[in-house]
Order: structure tokens, then sequence, then C-alpha cells
């Protein structure tokens, strides 16, 4: 083959092997840049897509804080029990998708195999209740309620359960220290929604599947606080989910621990003493309605009256918040929130609002003095005050003569505060009121603090209201139709009532003012406002927002975040006129309405000021209202359908005092039996390792003695005379 | 290995030499060789070997139970492979000419063979005979070398004789029946991306023949034509459809179509510069790229190796076709260099492919990566190839 011709290359064909050269030399130099494109330049972007490719995450979720009380007893905290779960993972590995696994475990449990089968099915959307709604990676929960000899059947024959698992897990516990229940104001957990987990995807605390959420009191305001960082171990799994390495992972945080201002003992007294108050209710019978009181709700507060910190707060009815630990069951749901269940949820003491009655006045008394009529004036206590044809009777039709204002606080006379509202209401135009209105009585209302919320650490709050000219005039737009179309000229008291309102809703008419001005009417208030009203009395005149939280102190207890009081203004009054409001409810303790409730009360020690006040509610009993203070301290009681104030909340509210200052029937204070003779101030003591120290309480004895026969009364009121009305 | 005569060049060594003195000689054919081309090929067959090994390694429905089965199996191929080259320049390419009809026949032969019940459909194409044992064979990657020395025959016959400077119109057409009967048989299984291939063998080999530019560019005009003829008319099946919008729109259906191309797509970004590690890639571990040992081998080196171990796969095509096209410009017969053309052809549009499929700048086509992908039939014809071409080096003329 030598003699091959040596033809030579034609420049044709070599001038094309060159272009397929250029050719094959762009072909690469493209995939060299496409790789440097993907790689090198979008790298990051593709790394970041790679790993949400086969990286799924199993979460620890992380020990929920403790709420604790003001000297370290925990009442919300979390107890240890043992939790049996199944890992999905390993049960769909065996060939019968873990079906015998479940059965056999079912046995052990004392289960229905089906009920088990059930709790690790996934939920879809044609797979109904129970159903597991998390991640298919977490470990499935069966049951909280393990016993140590199930347990540890369990794991002694792991084996035979492959999948399976028993350990230990943190469960809420409401515990209940000394009897105190404290149920509305701790709130409740329940398992995060897919609406919550969206909404804060992208927020500095997002939500897990596995997370429960504070759904009311404590534990929803300071759910981020007490909620920790949950761990989250993540796991490489190849496209069949199946896992086949470790990525890096996140140990969980625990949550911080709350303090609040809440004495343990105080709230089981209180507690106790407003429902033995509502069950001593319910055998007083009412002449108004011709049966006894139905009581059938009621709330104090235990404030500190320096800080507006809260002591104690109790709701009635109430119910047992460990319901709520690992789900609710339907009839206990339906129980706490159906139709006859007298909504035991709500918090009453910022949830409940009523007409104030009598404990309203120290508003108007308040309001009269600054729209310039002295303290000390001479003001008539007629036995009634008529308008127009009219009459508004004062209590039982009792004069008393000219009187000081302060004495209308005493003796609670109506006419007092009849007159100088209808003056007012005279003065400031009548029905439609003239441009300048001063509307002196509900302006000094709103400046109490009134129809607003106090903005205390608790949610849903309610404003209570101050039906001022602006209010009648939203109102009758909001139901002039309702009213108009049911109004009947010549009707039953209801008819007419609409009757009158779909004309002249709108207008502030004179009884509206003066109805106003004792308490009664449209007004409504919190009873949580009340006891923070008394108590900037008490202080010198500053309305604080009232806080149940003190500080978060961080689960290693190396940070402590006090919450310091909040101040939401001050009383419109001066020192004096203060001192003059201070002295008359003293009065009140003493030779007034609330005398008889505190006999043998050391006054001079301990100087007791007091309100009483007896609601009207149409087609209802009176509501029995109850405002006092100390220099320390102010408590404000309420009973719905209670009967008068001093008379339903009276002893009740003097038990509470009792066992706080540690004073027997007669008066004798023994400091070593007084719970709370003084607020605590100091936190309680925080270990090096993050626990806190919490001393012993024993339940509440409640003092069986009665107090003895009250006082002798200056005014030398008949007794009858209180047991009504204040 | 050691042939009597068969490794130098009749009229260059009319002496007896002893073996080793006559590889080592000057003239020898080992020293010959195009020593990169050999080098590039074993570096990117064990480059291979490696990116099969870890794609294939935890895969225990593929590799029944042995994580080498793959790898072992690889590593056969690329030695049978070697072997088959060995055997290639041994027998000389000038050799194969005169029995290239015959070749050929028996190419077209098993490639009719597929058409039959013996045929075998892998991922939609009906390309495979199964031969039994595991073992399987695609006729249509022999069919690539056929078609090569079929028209490189026939287009240089009258050429290297002297007769005429350039093929006439009458070889040409020739030349280009030849390739169009197994190529209708290769698009009717159908195996689109072999045929692609095929086509641009024939550009490849008609450009260096030194045909009239009318038929380079009537061809590729034709090609065109076809391409559209081929949609309009609904010859494609559905899933080949799907692979062209996919490739058109990657976010059209990620957990459908557009998968592969997705999941390679991030498997390769996902590498960076270094790549996470041989046997360390979160994708090719989770096993999110099909086809991973095979048509979609590149993407473990990117992810694995990053950009230098896929650059240096890129950069070992690129020495290799850089030097077959040296041969191809430096042997003086035509026939040596449209054959060296073809390969070149050939080699640089199947890797462009491949690895393009696999950058999201191709459309997906089931072809391998040349000496990479695991696949015997792929590996001897690559290899074969590789022989041809250090055929065409070691039996060029000397300059005197």
């Amino acid at each position: 083959m030598t003699n091959i011709p040596e033809t030579g290359r034609t420049p044709r064909v070599q001038i094309r092997l060159i272009v397929l050269q250029i050719l094959v030399l762009s072909l690469l130099l493209t995939l060299g840049g496409r790789l440097w494109y993907l790689q090198i330049r979008n790298g990051d972007e593709y790394a970041k897509e790679a790993s949400g490719n086969h990286v799924q995450q199993v979460v620890t979720p992380a020990v929920r804080g403790s709420i604790l009380d003001a000297r370290g007893v925990p009442i919300a905290d979390n107890e240890t029990r043992l939790v049996v779960s199944a890992s999905r993972t390993d049960l769909m590995k065996m060939e019968d998708d873990g079906k015998g696994v479940l059965t056999k475990l079912a046995g052990v449990l004392g289960m229905a195999p089906k009920e088990v089968e059930e709790k690790v099915r996934l939920c879809d959307a044609k797979t109904p209740q129970p159903c597991w709604n998390g991640s298919p990676y977490q470990p499935i929960p069966i049951t909280d309620e393990a016993t140590p000899k199930q347990a540890l059947q369990i794991r002694e024959r792991g084996e035979d359960f492959p999948g399976i698992t028993a350990e230990p897990t943190a469960v809420r516990r409401y515990a209940g220290p000394g009897n105190s229940n404290t149920a509305q104001v701790l709130g409740y957990l329940s398992p995060v929604t897919d609406a919550e987990i969206e909404k804060a995807k992208d927020t500095e605390s997002p939500y897990l599947r596995s997370d429960q959420v504070g759904r009311s009191g404590l534990e929803r305001t300071y759910d981020q606080q007490l909620r920790g960082k949950a761990g989250v171990t993540r796991y490489e799994v190849d496209n069949l989910g199946r896992v086949i390495g470790r990525a890096k992972s996140d140990k969980a945080e625990p949550g911080a621990n709350v303090v609040t201002s809440i004495d343990a003992r105080v709230q089981s007294v209180a507690e106790y003493e407003l429902n033995e108050a509502m069950k001593a209710a319910r055998h007083e019978f009412d002449k108004n309605t011709n049966e006894n009181y139905k009581a059938d709700s009621g709330a104090v507060v235990v404030m500190e009256a320096k800080t507006g910190r809260v002591v104690a707060m109790a709701s009635n009815p109430s119910y047992d918040p460990n319901a709520w630990v690992g789900g609710i069951s339907g009839k206990d749901y339906a129980k706490l929130t159906g139709k006859n269940s007298n909504y035991p949820l709500l918090n009453r003491a910022i949830q409940g609002q009523a007409a104030p009655g009598s404990i309203f006045k120290v508003v108007p008394t308040t309001a009269a003095v600054n729209a310039g009529y002295p303290f000390n004036g001479n003001y008539d206590c007629s036995s009634s005050y008529s308008i127009g044809s009219q009459v508004f009777k004062n209590f039982e039709s009792k004069g008393y003569g000219p009187i000081s204002l302060g004495r209308a606080l005493e003796v609670s006379c109506d006419t007092v505060f009849y007159r100088l509202a209808h003056e007012e209401w005279k003065k400031d135009g009548g029905l439609k009121g003239h441009k300048d209105t001063q509307d002196w009585f509900y302006k000094t209302a709103k400046q109490f603090g009134l129809g607003k919320e106090t903005g205390i650490d608790l949610p849903n709050e309610v404003t209570g209201r101050i039906p001022d000219r602006q209010w009648k005039q939203r109102f009758w737009k909001a139901n002039k139709d309702a009213w108009c179309k049911a109004g009947k000229k010549d009707g039953d008291y209801v008819q007419r009532l609409s009757y009158e309102n779909c004309l002249e809703g709108n207008l502030m008419r004179a009884g509206d003012a003066v109805n106003y001005s004792i308490g009664q009417g449209d007004t409504l208030v919190t009873p949580i406002q009340m006891a923070s009203i008394y108590a900037a009395i008490s202080n010198g005149g500053t309305l604080h927002a009232p806080e149940v939280g003190k500080a978060i102190v961080s689960a290693d207890g190396k940070q402590v975040q006090e919450i310091e009081p909040k101040v939401n203004g001050k009383l419109p009054m001066t020192a004096k006129t203060r001192d003059e409001i201070d002295g008359a409810l003293a009065g009140v303790a003493t030779r007034g309405t609330a005398a008889w409730r505190f006999g043998g009360w050391p006054q001079d020690k301990i100087p007791m000021h007091a309100k009483t006040g007896t609601a009207e509610v149409y087609g209802k009993q009176t509501t029995s209202w109850f405002a006092t203070y100390t220099k320390d301290y102010s408590i404000v009681m309420t009973i719905s359908q209670g009967g008068t104030g001093s008379g339903a909340s009276g002893p009740a509210v003097r038990k509470i005092y009792d066992a706080i200052y540690g004073l027997d029937s007669s008066g004798k204070q023994d400091l070593k039996k007084a719970l709370l003779p003084e607020p605590q101030k100091a936190l309680p003591k925080i270990e090096s390792d993050g626990s806190i120290d919490s001393p012993k309480i024993k339940p509440y004895e409640p003092n069986k003695e009665e107090p003895p026969a009250q006082q002798e009364l200056a005014a030398g009121l008949p007794t009858s005379t209180f047991t009504r009305r204040d | 290995m050691a042939g009597t005569n068969g490794f130098s060049v009749s009229g260059y060594g009319p002496q007896q030499r002893s073996t080793m003195s006559r590889l080592m000689a000057r003239d020898s054919v080992v020293r010959r060789l195009d020593w990169p081309i050999l080098l590039s090929a074993v570096a990117l067959s064990m480059i291979g070997a490696a990116l099969v090994y870890s794609a294939t390694r935890n895969r225990t429905e593929l590799n029944q139970g042995d994580p080498y089965y793959f790898l072992f199996r690889h590593l056969l191929n690329t030695g049978i492979g070697f072997a088959l080259m060995i055997g290639t320049i041994w027998l000389g390419h000038r050799t194969l000419r005169t029995a290239v009809p015959i070749l050929y026949g028996i190419s077209v032969f098993l490639v009719l063979l597929v058409l039959t019940p013996l045929g075998a459909t892998v991922n939609g194409a009906h390309a495979w005979i199964i031969i039994g044992g595991g073992f399987s064979l695609q006729p249509s990657e022999f069919v690539k070398i056929t078609i090569i020395l079929g028209m490189a025959m026939l287009l240089a016959a009258r050429v290297d004789a002297g007769d005429r400077e350039f093929p006439d119109h009458r070889t040409v057409m020739q030349a280009l029946g030849l390739a169009a009967v197994p190529m209708m048989v290769v698009m009717l299984m159908p195996d689109l991306g072999s045929v692609m291939v095929m086509v641009m063998i024939v550009l490849g080999v008609l450009l260096s023949s030194g045909a009239s530019n009318r038929w380079v560019l009537g061809l590729i005009g034709v090609g065109a034509a076809g391409a559209v003829a081929v949609w309009q008319l609904g010859v494609l099946d559905d899933y080949q459809i799907a692979r062209f919008a996919a490739f058109a729109n990657p976010a059209l259906d990620p957990a459908g179509v557009g998968y592969n191309t997705n999941q390679a797509r991030i498997a390769i970004g996902s590498g960076g510069l270094t790549g996470s590690g041989l046997f360390h890639g979160s994708q090719t571990t989770g096993q999110f790229v099909p086809e991973q040992q095979t048509d979609f081998v590149f993407t473990v080196a990117g992810e694995e190796l990053g950009f230098v171990g896929a650059g240096a796969i890129v950069l070992l095509l690129g020495i290799l076709l850089w030097r077959a096209c040296r041969i191809a410009r430096e042997t003086t017969e035509l026939y040596g260099t449209i054959v060296a053309a073809g390969i070149i052809a050939w080699f640089a549009f199947q890797a462009f492919e491949n690895i393009g499929m696999t950058l999201g700048i191709m459309p997906v086509a089931g072809l391998p990566l040349p000496f990479v992908s695991y696949g015997g039939s792929s590996m001897f014809a690559v290899w074969v190839a590789v022989g041809l071409l250090q055929s065409i080096r070691v039996q060029r003329p000397m300059s005197a």
C-alpha cells in the first residue's frame, strides 16, 4: 500500500477539516461555559435546592417553660409521662406495613388494634380523625398514659416492637398548688393549626407542625417566651424517603419560665371565698324576684395597689385546665363551650362586664369636684328626685338632708348625684347638647380608664362602656331599625322601650344622664377596671395597666427580664380630692354601707377603704359589687345575680383580707399566719442550674368563725338597709 | 499481542527484530501510537468506572446486592473495548476496508434483528437485543462505525485511486443510500438519539470527503426539513415529544417529564467548584437522578467532583477530539481522513448532546457519554473507533 499516490490534500478538504475542528472546539467551549455558569455562578442556588431535595426534619419539641407564682411555686409546669410512639418510617419498611407490630402493641397497651392503627394513619382529605396530622417522619404518639410496666414490656422486647418507642416525655401539667386552680388566668394549649403555621412561616418564631400553642390566658400572652425553640434533627433521605444519613442538627432550647405576681395561696383563698360567697348567695331570698339569688357567675381580683400587679384573679364558674392536656375530648369540649356550660372558659375578671352600680360613684364624685362643685358643699340627699314626670328615688326612699359629697359616698346617696348630673346635663344643652358640651361625668370616667381595655397582659380583655353622647349616636344607628320594628307605643315594657329608643335613642335624655351618674343604665365595667381604679385611689392616683407576668427567666436562669409596672395615666383628681375621697371610702368601711362587714377590723393598723355596689340589670337579679383597698392591695369582687354588694361579696372580701394579713375574726393579727402582709417584691431565688426555689404551700383552711357583730355605726343606720342596697 | 507482522507496516520493517526492540523502535507501532488519545480514552474510562460505582453501589434493586456489580462490568467492558482497539490496530483500517461490506451487512442484520421479537425495549426505545446471562447488545452503536467505514470506502475509492479530485454525485448518492438504510431502521425503533448522531456522522463524512458544497448544504436543509416533518407527521412517540417540551421549558412538570433535567441540573449545580467528594453526593446517594450510571453519568461527576472534575471530563474529550482532528488533517489518503472525521463528528456530537442534556442546553435523548457511561455496546464501539484513529495514524505514510 505504499504506492498510494501522494495526491496532496486538496485545499477544500483541508479547509473543511479546519471548519470541523473549530465546530468541535466551540461545542466543547459551550459545554465548559455552561458548566461554569451552573456550578460556579449559580452553584449556591442549586446547592440549596439540592439540600431541600433530600433533607427531612424530625422535630424534638422544646420543653415548655413553667409559669410560677410570685414566690416560685409552679402553677403550670411539665410532668413526665410515658409516651409510646410509633415511627411510620420504620413501620412502612415492613412487609405488612407494620400491621403485625401494631396489633401486638395494642395488646400490650390494652387498646383495640383498630384504635392504634387509626392513630398512626396519615390525615388526608379522605381520612377522618383520628389520624396523624404531623410530619410522617415524626414519631407518632399512640398514648401518653402508658404505665411503667407497659413501657418496660415494649422496651425489653425491642425486637418484637421494631419502630416502637416508649419514652418519658414532658407533658403540660397545671399543678393547682394549694388547691388553687387559676384556670382562666393560665389559659390552655392546643395543637397549632395550618393557618397559624402559614401565617408565622416567615416570622422570627415559626411554628412547627408538632407545636402546642397557648390559646388563652398567660399561655397565650407569653407563648413565644414559654415555647422555646424546638430541636431539629435533619436526616438525609433518598428519593423514596429512606434515611441515608444525618445532616446538621439543632438542639432543642427549652422555653423560658414566666414568674407571675400571682400568689398561689391568695389565689386559692380568693377562689374558695368567691365560690363560698356564691353558694351563700344562693341561699338568700330575693324579694324582688321572689326566688333565691341565682349567683350564676362571679369574679374577684386582688391587686397590688402600688404596682397594678395581680396577686389573685378568680372567675367562677371554672374548670380543670388539665382537661386540655393531651388533646381535649369532644365531651369535655362541649362541657366547656356548650350552650348550657355557662362558659367557664371566660375569665370574668377581664371578660365579664356589668353595670357597676354604686362602686362607680368615685367617678361622679371626682367629676363633680372637677366641674366646680366643692367636695364639702351641701347637697340635698332627698328621698327622691323628679325630672318632669319621672321620679328617681333614693334607695328605699331614704333621705339624709343636706350632706357633703363625702357623706354621699359613705351612705351611697343617689339623689345627690342625680341632681348634679341633671344640672350638668342641662348646662351641656340637654337632649341634643350644644356645641361645647363639657360632659364632665363622661369625660372623667374615660380619664379613669373606663370604656377601654386596661391593657392587662391577658388576651381578649373587653372594654366596658361609657354611654356618652357619641356612643348613643353610634348605638342608635346600629340598632334603630330593629327598635323601630319591635317598638310599640302601648306594648309591654320592652316594646315601649324600643319605641322610645326608635324615636330618640340617639339623644342623651335626662334620665340617661341621671341613671349613668350612679353607674346604672348602659354603663358597663369589668372587675379589672374597677380594681385598677381603686388601686389608683389607694396609691395616690396612678392608674396602672394591670400585669400578671412579673419576670421572664431563661431556662438556664442566666437571663432574667423583669416586667416593670406599666403606668396608664393619672386619675383626674388633685391630691386634696384624693384625700377627701380616701377619707370617705374609709368612712364606708367604718360607718357607711360596708361597716357591718368590717366589725372588729383593725382600722388603725390597716386602714380599710371600701365601696359597695348593687347594680340593677333589667330582667335579672341585682349584681353584687364590692370594691376595697388598703395601702397595699385593692380587692374587687362581683357576683352576677348575687344580691347586694356588701351582702353577697362583703364576707368573702373580708376573709381574703384576713388571710392576706393574718387576721382572726376579731381582727387580731398573727403575722405568722399572714399569707402576704406586704406584697412580694423580690423574685424567687434562682439556683445556678436555672431551677427556681419553690416553697411548699399548704391548702387554705378557711376560718369558719364569723366576725363579731358590726361596729357601732356612727350614722346609726338601721341594719336592714345594708342587707338590701348600698 | 505481539503479532508476527501485523503491527509493523509492510515496507517499513523488513527484517525480524525482537518484540521488545520492535515495540521501542523509532518507527514502531507503540512509538507511533497517538498517546494523548489513548491516555484520554483510558482516563475517561477510569473516571467512568468511579462514577458508575458511585451511582450504583447503593442501588440494590439494580445491582442484585453486589455493590461492585456495575463497577466490575464497566471495567470488563473497558478491557474488552481495549482489546478490540488492539485488534483494530493490528488488523489496520486498510485491511478492514476490504471487509467493510461484510461488517456493514452484519450490522444492518443486527439492527433488523432488533425489530424481531428478539429485540427488547428500554426506556421507550426498542433498541436492544437480549443475549441472555444479563448481557444485551445495542446494534445501533455498531452501525455508527459501519456507516462511517462504508461511506468512507465509497467516497474515497476513486479519489484515493487518483481518478478524481472529489467524489462525484453518483458516489455521494450511493454513500447516502448506504447510510440511509440502517438509519431508517434505527428511526423505526425508535432510537432518535442514535439517528441524530448518525445524521451528524453523515454530515462530518460528507464535509471531509470534499463533496460539493451543495451536498453539504443540501443535507443540512434536508435534515432540518426532516426534523420538521418528523415532528409534524407524528412519527415521534409521546415520550419523545414530552422530552423536547421539557427541554423547552424545564419547569413544565418537575415531577414528570421535566424531572430528569431538573434533578440533573440540581445535581450538577450543587457540585460547585470541587464537588461534594466522590461517593458523597446527596443527589447521587439519594438516587434523585434517573439513569445515572448510563445516560446521566455526567451528573455524578458534576455533583461529586464539581467543576474541576466535570471540567476534566470535557477537557479529556477535548484532547481526544483535538488529536483526532490532527490525525484527520495529517493523513494523506482520503479514506483515513473521512473515517477520522466521521469519528470526530460522532464523538463530538454525542458528547455534546449527552453533557448538554444534563446541563439543560440540549433536549433529553438516550445517548451514552463515550467511555464514561456504563454500557457494553457503546464502550466497544468507541474503543473500536479509537483503534481506527490509531490505525490511521500508525499507518499514515511517513513524510519521506
